[in-house]
């Protein structure tokens, strides 16, 4: 990574590092006994990690001039790698903590281990761990080809990437340790939520450098998508997590809002980080790489517009439909509901756009289990979307909320949609961006596919069995006139249910093993492809090759 | 509209504007009003603040991840309120930052435990749930009781959370860390300024049974003792046959 950087480069990410670094000592010198002295040593490690990288590589003799005619794939590469353990390490404990719910005894008496400080490390890693890296992965790949142009420099997609990934390690980190502001999918604490909007807005200002630089004039929709994903992520990010620290040297904030407010804010927050870090961004991706590995123009530019827009505007509406029946004012979850009915339709415009765009290739479908990866995320796109409408209109609410229907539904979304187009992408990427002919193995690709959608089914389908009979336990009236089931009755009925739930999440797990073993056997064993690949090369990319907008 | 849009492609600046404006305009329909419209908060003259015991006991709850299997938020349905008692007000969790309703009831409702099970039960279930519950699936919690409660920064948390309007006087910031002791000490000097500050009815007990320390048992269990009794006006619209849908 440094050799591909200027000298100047090389020095102003020195400047970083060691700022970075200094940082981690205030912190660590500030917190006394606080558990944040454990972050400023992980940050001080952090920065002085990169010195290591950077001064390894510092002499390294100068990249030419013959390099802006190529893309800057490098930091795709490790976006990645990053993406793949986080996967790992996020499904992992996701699996772990489903068997706790099982087998609650699993936890030795260790505070650590409990299931209360676990769970967060699997939302965080699979969402903002795999899911995040992935986007910016494919953000920066999809970004230089529909621009016809390189990365505006070499520094900062590797801070970006780098800064991101820090962010991570910071939040998983610390819920072990107990540090969380317990806001549901934005936990860490405010010093890295402060790190993480440094981060994003050098990301969303490489975003518009790039796009500056395009040769192109049209900004292809892929584009629209993850730059609605990187602005609504940021306004939503800074608002949920405004806190005030209880000290300079203290882990622990004090949320700016309280009460019915916060719970609006927080689910403001939590529905949309699901409509825009894992709905816009992952739309993006679906528009670049279903068409491309399909060999077909987006089915429609007119549907590509409708959906866009009415995504971006519906979803901000939907959040309060978290908060049916509570103590937030009636009119603000009836706008709720009715904004996640009418999500709907932009929802399946998408989706039916990706799949239209299929017709004539339907035979690749069949034949190419990487194009099916795609395919069955656009169905389960629209598939969980259509669910999400309907959980969302009150008395469908009444019965399914506080239940596992929510988990089910999640999952619906995240197994099958996030990470079905994810490792779509990647089986299309791997081999192009590391010049190999083929993936390692087609065998293990399909593999991977039946394992993970066998494990997708049976998970969802344990996961709406128990949240339906808990949510109709939890209402059923006797002949007399009272509740006929204790809240313990309901829990008993789960037991085999979360015995599914584990054994489903593990078939997923070990089909995302096969498949970081596939892209790493790939890496290493797979002939290097004969000739430079057109798609690395900007300025010679025939007029076609870059996924104009069709239109119609 | 698609000739609009044709341009409005090519402008990479006037299209990140247009995506905030879109992306803006609910959120700001939505949130902005609530603090603003009087009635979205219920009035609530009897309303406690809570002590630091109670505070600490709750960032206890919010460390261990209590929120990702406990809801304390029971909705205005008719089998929510004859389980766990009246549905909940928002003028309760006023002084919560940040609030914990809750999303998911792996384990039961915790809005108005207070009070219903003794302190004895709670320590017992925290220690390991199966001896007292035998089907459940909860952690055990033992390690609280052997973890001595920090007590010397919750001045610093009372004056943070003043800072953003939670009523806490400057003498209940002062005496934070002693009120910490003489609520979980009642046969200490220090136990009768706890309810000097905070009210009469504020449980002062032994908590964990153990009169040598304070710990994080302790807390967390004056925090469950005190779930949805800050103010009884919940309870108050039960007399006047509060109306479910």
């Amino acid at each position: 990574m440094v050799a591909t950087m200027t000298i100047g480069e090389r020095q102003v990410a020195l400047a970083i590092s060691i700022f970075v670094a200094l940082c981690g000592v205030v912190l660590a010198a500030a917190s006394g006994s606080d558990p944040l002295l454990v972050h400023g040593i992980i940050i001080v490690l952090a920065g002085v990690a990169g010195v290591f990288i950077i001064l390894r590589d510092y002499y390294a003799p100068e990249p030419g001039p013959e390099r802006l005619s190529r893309y800057y794939d490098e930091p795709i590469k490790a976006g990645i790698i990053a993406a793949l353990a986080w996967a790992i390490v996020g499904m992992f404990i996701g699996d772990w903590v489903a068997w706790l719910l099982a087998y609650p005894d699993l936890t030795f008496d260790a505070a650590w281990s409990t299931f209360g400080r676990l769970r967060p490390i699997h939302t965080t890693g699979v969402i903002f761990g795999f899911g995040g890296n992935a986007l910016i992965a494919t953000s920066f790949h999809v970004m230089q080809r529909t621009s016809r142009a390189r990365l505006p420099d070499q520094l900062t997609p590797w801070f970006v990437l780098a800064g991101y990934n820090l962010f991570c390690i910071l939040a998983v980190t610390g819920y072990p340790m107990g540090i969380t502001q317990s806001k549901e999918y934005a936990e860490p604490e405010w010093y890295a939520d402060i790190w993480l909007v440094i981060v994003w807005v050098v990301y969303f200002v490489l975003y518009l450098r790039t796009l500056a630089r395009r040769k192109e004039p049209h900004i292809y929709v892929a584009n629209w998508y993850y730059l609605a994903f990187i602005l609504v992520v940021a306004m939503l990010h800074i608002v949920n997590n405004l806190a005030l620290p209880v000290s300079l040297g203290s882990a622990k904030s004090y949320s700016f809002f309280s009460g019915v407010q916060d719970a609006m804010v927080q689910w403001w927050y939590g529905h949309n980080a699901v409509a825009f870090f894992l709905t816009a961004g992952f739309l993006g991706m679906l528009y670049y790489y279903l068409p491309k590995r399909a060999g077909r123009p987006i089915y429609s530019y007119r549907m590509s517009i409708i959906g866009f827009w009415g995504i971006t505007f519906f979803y901000v509406w939907v959040g309060s439909h978290h908060l049916h029946y509570t103590a937030l004012p009636l009119w603000v979850q009836t706008l709720g509901m009715t904004f996640s009915v009418m999500l709907l339709v932009p929802s399946w415009i998408a989706a039916a756009n990706a799949l239209l765009t299929l017709n004539g290739a339907w035979h690749k479908v069949r034949d190419d289990a990487t194009l099916r990866f795609m395919m069955v995320a656009a169905v389960l796109y629209g598939l969980s979307t259509f669910e999400g409408s309907f959980l969302a209109i009150r008395p469908v609410n009444s019965l399914s909320h506080y239940t596992d229907w929510t988990v089910a539904h999640v999952h619906a979304g995240t197994l099958g949609w996030n990470s079905m187009i994810i490792f779509g992408a990647i089986y299309y990427l791997v081999p192009q961006l590391w010049g190999r002919q083929r993936m390692y193995s087609a065998a293990l690709v399909e593999t991977h596919f039946w394992l993970a959608v066998a494990g997708l089914v049976v998970y969802v389908f344990a996961m709406w069995n128990s949240g339906i009979t808990q949510g109709l336990m939890w209402r059923t009236y006797n002949e007399s006139g009272t509740l006929a089931y204790s809240f313990v009755d309901s829990l008993v009925a789960m037991h085999p249910y979360y015995i599914a739930r584990a054994i489903g999440g593990l078939m997923f797990l070990v089909a995302t093993v096969i498949g970081v073993y596939n892209v790493w056997m790939t890496i290493r064993s797979v002939p290097a492809a004969e000739g430079r690949p057109v798609a690395d090369q900007p300025a010679s990319l025939p007029a076609g090759e870059a996924a104009a907008p069709a239109r119609g | 509209m698609f000739g609009t849009h044709y341009n409005l492609e090519r402008r990479s600046i006037r299209l990140v504007l247009a995506i905030i404006v879109a992306a803006s305009i609910g959120g700001l329909v939505e949130i902005a009003p609530l603090f603003t419209i009087h009635e979205t908060v219920e009035a609530a003259p009897d309303m406690r603040v809570y002590t630091p015991l109670e505070l600490a006991g709750r960032n206890i709850y919010i460390r261990e991840g209590c929120y990702a299997c406990h809801s304390q938020m029971i909705r205005t349905l008719r089998d929510e309120v004859e389980r766990y008692g009246s549905y909940s007000l928002a003028v309760e969790s006023q002084y919560d930052h940040p609030m914990l309703w809750g999303s998911k009831r792996t384990g039961p409702d915790l809005a108005r435990i207070g009070g219903k099970y003794s302190d004895q039960w709670q320590v017992a279930h925290l220690r390991n749930p199966r001896d007292v519950v035998p089907e459940s699936v909860m952690p055990e919690y033992a390690f609280l009781a052997r973890a001595s409660l920090r007590v010397d920064d919750l001045p610093a948390h009372l004056a943070a959370l003043k800072r953003l309007g939670v009523p806490y006087s400057d003498e209940m910031i002062a005496n934070a860390a002693s009120d910490a002791f003489g609520q979980a000490s009642p046969d200490s000097d220090k136990a009768s300024g706890v309810r000097a500050r905070y009210g009469d009815a504020t449980l002062v007990s032994l908590f964990d049974g153990d009169p040598r320390a304070v710990t994080e048992m302790d807390a967390l269990v004056a925090y469950l003792q005190v779930l949805g009794r800050l103010t009884d006006v919940a309870h108050r619209q039960d007399d006047m046959g509060g109306s479910l849908e």
